[in-house]
């Protein structure tokens, strides 16, 4: 790693270290450090035991596991489906094939809202896939089954485009000599493509979940809000603004900032031991 | 290395000093204008009629109402017949932007910045506020007639043409397999109204015993399969989704669903005793005297009293409160026995602390278990 970095430093594509350093510290300052700490100054109107308090409450916990369980379950399901797609979209030709990598990209562009509304009205009880489903006893729209599906539907990009590009540069040699050596395909998945792919799965995993946790429009309509039950953090955000709380509805903003960042964390460090024992 | 990184930390934390510096003249402003435009979407402007003989005695001006979201068709209206109004009076030529979204947000909007002139919205809590703040002089309720509020409405259910399930009163909602649809009260302004309608038909029947009223909205919230964030939401919840089979609704919503969605589809059913909703009006003191704006936005809203302010009201489904009016529309408005808030509950602030304030009734009503 060394090395490349003072290779680099030698031929100077950017200019000098000092300025561009500067810079990217401004910019990192200005659009993410500065809202933050505007967060932290917003929650100083409470006490830390009222903060404690508002952080530790009974439904605000409730919600906190209502986010994180959806999300988690909904990145999950991602990575599979995505590592799917991306393999369909690198591996195989087929009509339609731009129109295809094209939609994918279709949950990023789309106002979040948009998704919410139409996926409540396909999973509602009397909508073209709610209905199918309602006589088998199966209620998606309104319980944490769609919320999840709102969460996998926003977090399906972020594993398609990690994992795509690697699984591009990936060279088709190591695949043709593990078969060559007697490997079956199974075999060669597991122990030469799958652990090449592990990075950039735990990446696109950590930033669908991480977005899961946060996600607000297109939850709450297909959620139906239920206190304890259905209700997502963010929704209690807005409930406490509605009182007018603005340092409770930080502290449970500043809960939640926690839990994201932490799970960034785990996960780029996950990430990092996983490419060196992958090598 | 070091000496780099902190050579470049530094050039990073000297030009943002500069940047805030420079932002720090004006960021309040920064703030406004962007929110103005966002939100002011909708312009009524004036009829191009005026004569060009006659000089125009006074700049034309422009004013923002921020407002809630049903009230939209209804300031639509109602801009057009006071601009034309004011023209003739003084001349002077007024554009009113209109601002619309959940009481509560609007009222945020404008605590944060949101230059206002006047606000029409659904609860005197979201107007006190403001005064709290400072943005309205104390006693801003008792400015206008009525309450400040020049319309009224009340809380009203739509059932499925022919009421399959026979509801025609508040304990009706209660029963067993009867699905309600009413927004969250602790995030639409709306849904509250529902609420203190529910628990104040419920004091009345058992000698104001609160632990009965209580009982009553709690048994009637077990029967809430979805909490929408506002009453749009719950509307559509119901009639586009299909979803329940009552919904707590302001009568002016019901109406309006009933005439957009098809009569052949809905019922409006009206309970023995509700309450009577009083969205309140004020001109918001520190924006108008900033913007020198005060006589025509305290015209604009006394002329919502006015025999054709009150029509408009009339016509968007909002009760009028002139008795004039009130006679022309009798067939539409229903007797209902109304009470008020204060009748029951006393001020917004104390509704709002007891019921709604985080730890209040009704989050007892959804403790784990019950």
């Amino acid at each position: 790693m060394g090395v490349t970095i003072a290779a680099a430093a030698k031929r100077k594509v950017l200019p000098g270290f000092g300025l561009t350093m500067g810079l990217s510290v401004l910019y990192l300052s200005l659009v993410v450090l500065l809202p933050l700490s505007a967060l932290l100054f917003n929650s100083t109107g409470l006490s830390w035991v009222k903060f404690w308090d508002v952080a530790t409450d009974p439904r605000v916990l409730a919600s906190y596991r209502v986010s994180l369980s959806t999300a988690a379950a909904a990145a999950l399901a991602d990575a599979v489906l995505g590592l799917l797609l991306a393999w369909v979209l690198v591996r195989y030709e087929f009509p339609g094939k731009r129109l295809f990598d094209a939609l994918i990209d279709l949950p990023f562009a789309l106002p979040t809202a948009v998704a919410g509304v139409s996926l409540t009205a396909l999973y509602a009880p009397n909508g073209w896939i709610g209905s199918w489903l309602a006589p088998l006893g199966l209620k998606v729209a309104f319980t944490p089954l769609g919320i999840t599906l709102a969460l996998m539907f926003i977090g399906i990009p972020f594993v398609v485009r990690t994992v795509q590009p690697v699984l591009e540069d990936m060279s088709r040699e190591l695949e043709e000599a593990s078969a060559t050596l007697g490997a079956g395909r199974w075999r060669t998945f597991r122990s030469v493509v799958l652990p090449e792919l592990i990075p950039p799965l735990l990446t696109g995993f950590a930033l669908a979940f991480a977005r899961g946790i946060g996600e607000f429009g297109s939850v709450v309509f297909i959620s139906g809000n239920m206190p304890m039950r259905t209700e997502i953090a963010p929704l209690l955000i807005m409930s406490k603004l509605e009182q007018y709380d603005y340092a409770g509805a930080t502290a449970v903003a500043l809960i939640l900032l926690l839990i994201s960042f932490l799970m960034l964390l785990v996960i780029n460090s996950l990430q990092r031991w996983a490419r060196k024992t992958s090598r | 290395m070091k000496n780099k990184i902190r050579k470049g930390l530094l050039t990073g934390f000297t030009l943002l000093l500069t940047a805030g510096l420079t932002a720090c003249g004006n960021n309040t402003n920064t703030n406004n204008s962007a929110a103005a435009t966002d939100a002011a979407t909708n312009t009524t402007s004036t009829p191009a009629a005026a004569e060009a003989t006659k000089a125009p005695s006074k700049e034309p001006v422009e004013l923002l109402n921020v407002s809630y979201d049903p009230t939209r068709e209804l300031y639509e209206s109602y801009n057009k017949a006071f601009a034309a109004y004011w023209e003739q009076e003084t001349g002077q030529k007024v554009t009113i932007k209109q601002s619309h979204g959940g009481s509560g947000k609007q009222s945020r909007a404008v605590l944060d910045g949101l230059e206002a002139d006047v606000v029409t919205l659904a609860l005197g809590y979201d107007i006190d506020a403001l005064q709290e703040k400072g943005l309205i002089n104390e006693g801003w309720q008792a400015k206008f007639e009525h309450n400040s509020s020049p319309y009224t409405s009340t809380i009203v259910f739509l059932v499925r043409k022919g009421n399959p399930k026979g509801i025609k009163d508040w304990p009706d909602l209660l029963k067993e397999g009867v699905e309600v649809i009413t927004p969250n009260p602790k995030t639409s302004g709306g849904a509250r109204w529902n609420y203190l309608a529910a628990w104040g038909y419920a004091l009345d029947q058992n000698n104001n015993d609160e632990a009965k009223a209580e009982e009553f909205v709690k048994k009637l919230f077990k029967n809430v399969p979805v909490l929408d964030t506002g009453a749009r939401g719950s509307t559509t919840t119901f009639v586009e989704r299909g979803i329940g089979d009552v919904l707590i609704a302001w009568e002016n919503e019901a109406y309006l669903s009933v005439k957009e969605l098809g009569p052949d589809k809905f019922d409006i059913i009206n309970p023995s005793e509700s309450i009577l909703a009083e969205p309140p009006v004020a001109v918001v003191d520190k924006v108008v005297d900033k913007r020198d704006t005060r006589e025509v936005s305290e015209a604009y809203l006394k002329y919502l009293y006015s025999e054709e302010g009150q029509k408009i009201a009339a016509e968007n489904y909002y009760r009028p409160t002139l008795d004039s009016v009130k006679e022309q529309f009798k067939d539409q408005f229903p007797e209902i026995k109304l009470f008020t808030l204060a009748d029951k509950f006393g001020t917004w602030k104390e509704t709002q602390e007891k019921h709604f304030n985080d730890g209040g009734v009704f989050d007892k009503i959804y403790v784990p278990g019950s």
